[in-house]
């Protein structure tokens, strides 16, 4: 049914009143002006990160450390690789096994359990996530502001969102398949690892990308664990700070200073650029895949 | 039993998310133990956040040894977040309900997904590039055309004054747009998808009553998705009570008074844990660090409430729709 036709055509009846064919034009009118207010600050967001970001633009952003409020953000890049592959490590395997426990034995109550609580994680506020590994870790065990820290907390953050992403993906194939394995003689591991996980893993990867746009993007829960460091990352994980691009953005738009400014711009840009990159590219594959 | 060393592996990687949320729970009320002894139910509707002289002895009181006149309240920041989350409400339901009416109706189906997908779009844009959008583009026009606009327009109602100061544009309107801006796309997606999925002979019936399209929308449709659209609303409520990055950047932060126009400064509970960290850490006693332990648990309850809400009014939708 095509909607554009039955706007048409009812708007053409022949005995409708003109208070009621008003009252539908202004109806579609406010409709149509929603999805404005929505659509136009995205593009707008769009628009001023990538002019502004693009004219801060050079290459000492790449090749020197922040200094101060000025210099460029080969820390704060290196850094944010650092945190968001640290917590993939640490996520990825949690996160993906929780998800074949859910989806091949999950149908019990401790499945149930684990579900509800998984989303109760994904819905605790990440400064909250953020306090609780500075307590923890940062005060309590005594490791400082630290790139471990801020990993864990990371990936607290992304495992809830990887465990339901796998166990959607999981549960997309056939159960004919597993039997048909398990027909073969093969055993459990077998069937997972060598059947169901690479049948599902386009899913999977989805949802690992997606967990990995999540930490780039997040700024919150870092102040508190990775603090921030100008100097580049020398290799330990605990008792040494470490910075990262969104701190860049936060801190720096807040400093009077216009090269504060221009490399907070940049900072947005290159987290931008991965979060859309990711997000879109996600969403294109999955249209793609659904109509093959 | 047989032990299944495969299915056991997995079971303790799974066990580890509820872990994690249970550590998460306990460690926050052990360590914030003291300040909940110290502060009492003041905490709660005290207004004054004061970490008192940090350079003089601290004094024993009530039994533990804090800094002298340390006083934490944090009503402020309860106000605060329910204030600018709830005026967010306000904003983001009307426009989600319009924008997912407008995908699902006006836009032809060949387009419809790239229309969804920029809505979705909006939902990713990390917190603190919004709030970088806000701080750059947003304040700026409050202060120069939105305040004076509405206060021209409404000013005669004191809450949508300027008259008491607030123009810089920082404040509770900016922090409740950006919220707004951030949860619209939660509830209308979840709107979208539940039109959709109107059966067509409930369209067709109405068409045939010689409803108009819109009519159709909005007696037919609009009834049959009330439930998902509450479902919607409560979920981005949780989001926006813990949004921090955004609201952080765009809220003002005031501290110790309460928002007495749209136009005043504002702190919530998410943005002022992380403004604090650099005074409470001086706090040799450690009480501050232990309060702001507390204030972050009241903020968890508080999403806790709201999240299970969200999840009971699901399942009473699928109950109701199953049945």
């Amino acid at each position: 049914m095509s909607a554009a036709l039955d706007m048409h055509s009812s708007l053409a009846g022949p005995d409708l009143g003109p208070r009621r064919r008003l009252y539908s034009a202004i109806g579609w009118g406010l409709c149509s002006f929603a999805f404005l207010l929505i659509a136009a600050p995205l593009i707008d967001i769009v628009w001023v990160v990538v002019s502004k970001g693009l004219s801060a633009f050079s290459w000492t952003l790449f090749t020197t450390v922040t200094n101060g409020t000025s210099g460029g953000l080969l820390n704060a890049i290196t850094g944010t690789i650092l945190l968001s592959g640290g917590a993939l490590i640490i996520a990825v395997p949690i996160g993906v096994g929780a998800g074949i426990y859910l989806s091949e034995y999950g149908n019990n109550n401790l499945g149930a359990v684990i579900r509800f609580l998984s989303d109760v994680l994904t819905g605790t506020p990440s400064i909250v996530l953020g306090y609780f590994s500075y307590i923890t870790f940062v005060i309590t065990l005594g490791w400082q502001f630290s790139a471990l820290a801020g990993m864990i907390t990371l990936a607290i953050m992304i495992v809830p969102y990887l465990a339901r992403i796998s166990e959607l993906a999981l549960r997309g194939v056939p159960n004919t398949v597993r039997e048909a394995t398990f027909a073969l003689g093969a055993k459990d591991p077998t069937v997972v690892f060598k059947i169901v996980l690479p049948s599902a893993f386009p899913g999977v990867l989805t949802g690992i990308l997606l967990a990995l746009a999540i930490s780039v993007g997040e700024t919150a829960p870092l102040i508190y664990t990775a603090g921030w460091s100008n100097f580049l990352w020398n290799g330990k994980f605990t008792h040494e700070p470490v910075g990262y691009l969104t701190f860049v953005i936060w801190n720096f738009i807040n400093q009077p200073f216009e090269s504060a400014h221009a490399l907070a711009f940049a900072a947005a840009f290159l987290v931008m650029l991965v979060v859309l990159i990711i997000n879109v590219g996600v969403r294109v594959a999955i249209r793609k895949r659904s109509f093959a | 039993m047989k032990i299944r060393p495969f299915r056991l592996t997995m079971s303790v990687l799974a066990i580890m998310i509820p872990t994690a949320l249970m550590a998460v729970i306990i460690l926050l009320a052990l360590y914030s133990f003291d300040a909940i002894r110290f502060n009492g139910l003041a905490f709660l509707f005290g207004q004054h956040w004061d970490l008192g002289n940090l350079y003089m002895d601290p004094v024993k009181t009530r039994g533990l040894m804090v800094p002298h006149g340390a006083t934490y309240g944090v009503l402020v920041f309860i106000v605060g977040t329910l204030l600018s989350s709830g005026i967010a409400i306000l904003i983001a339901v009307p426009v989600s309900i319009g924008c997912a009416i407008f995908i699902a109706e006006a836009v032809p189906a060949r387009f419809r997904p790239y229309f969804s997908m920029l809505v979705e779009l909006v939902a990713v844009v990390p917190s603190v590039l919004i709030g970088l959008w806000g701080i750059s583009v947003l304040v700026p026009l409050i202060a120069h055309v939105i305040a004076p606009g509405m206060s021209a327009v409404l000013g005669f109602i004191p809450f949508f004054s300027t008259a008491g100061g607030g123009g810089s544009g920082l404040g509770l309107l900016a922090a409740s747009l950006v919220l707004a801006l951030m949860i619209t796309p939660i509830i209308a997606t979840t709107l979208l998808d539940s039109l959709q999925q109107v059966p067509r002979e409930i369209k067709e019936s109405a068409f045939a009553l010689g409803a108009t399209h819109f009519e159709v929308v909005r007696g037919a449709m609009m009834p049959m998705v009330r439930n998902t659209l509450i479902g919607g609303i409560v979920l981005g409520l949780g989001r926006a009570l813990g949004e921090t990055m955004a609201v952080l950047m765009v809220s003002g932060g005031a501290i110790n008074y309460l928002p007495h126009t749209i136009f005043t400064p504002i702190s919530t509970i998410a943005s002022f844990i992380v403004t604090q960290l650099d005074s409470a850490e001086q706090d040799p006693t450690g009480m501050a660090v232990k309060s702001l332990a507390e204030i972050a648990l009241v903020l968890f309850i508080i999403t806790l409430i709201v999240n299970g809400l969200a999840r009971l009014l699901a399942r009473r939708f699928n109950n109701v729709r199953s049945a």
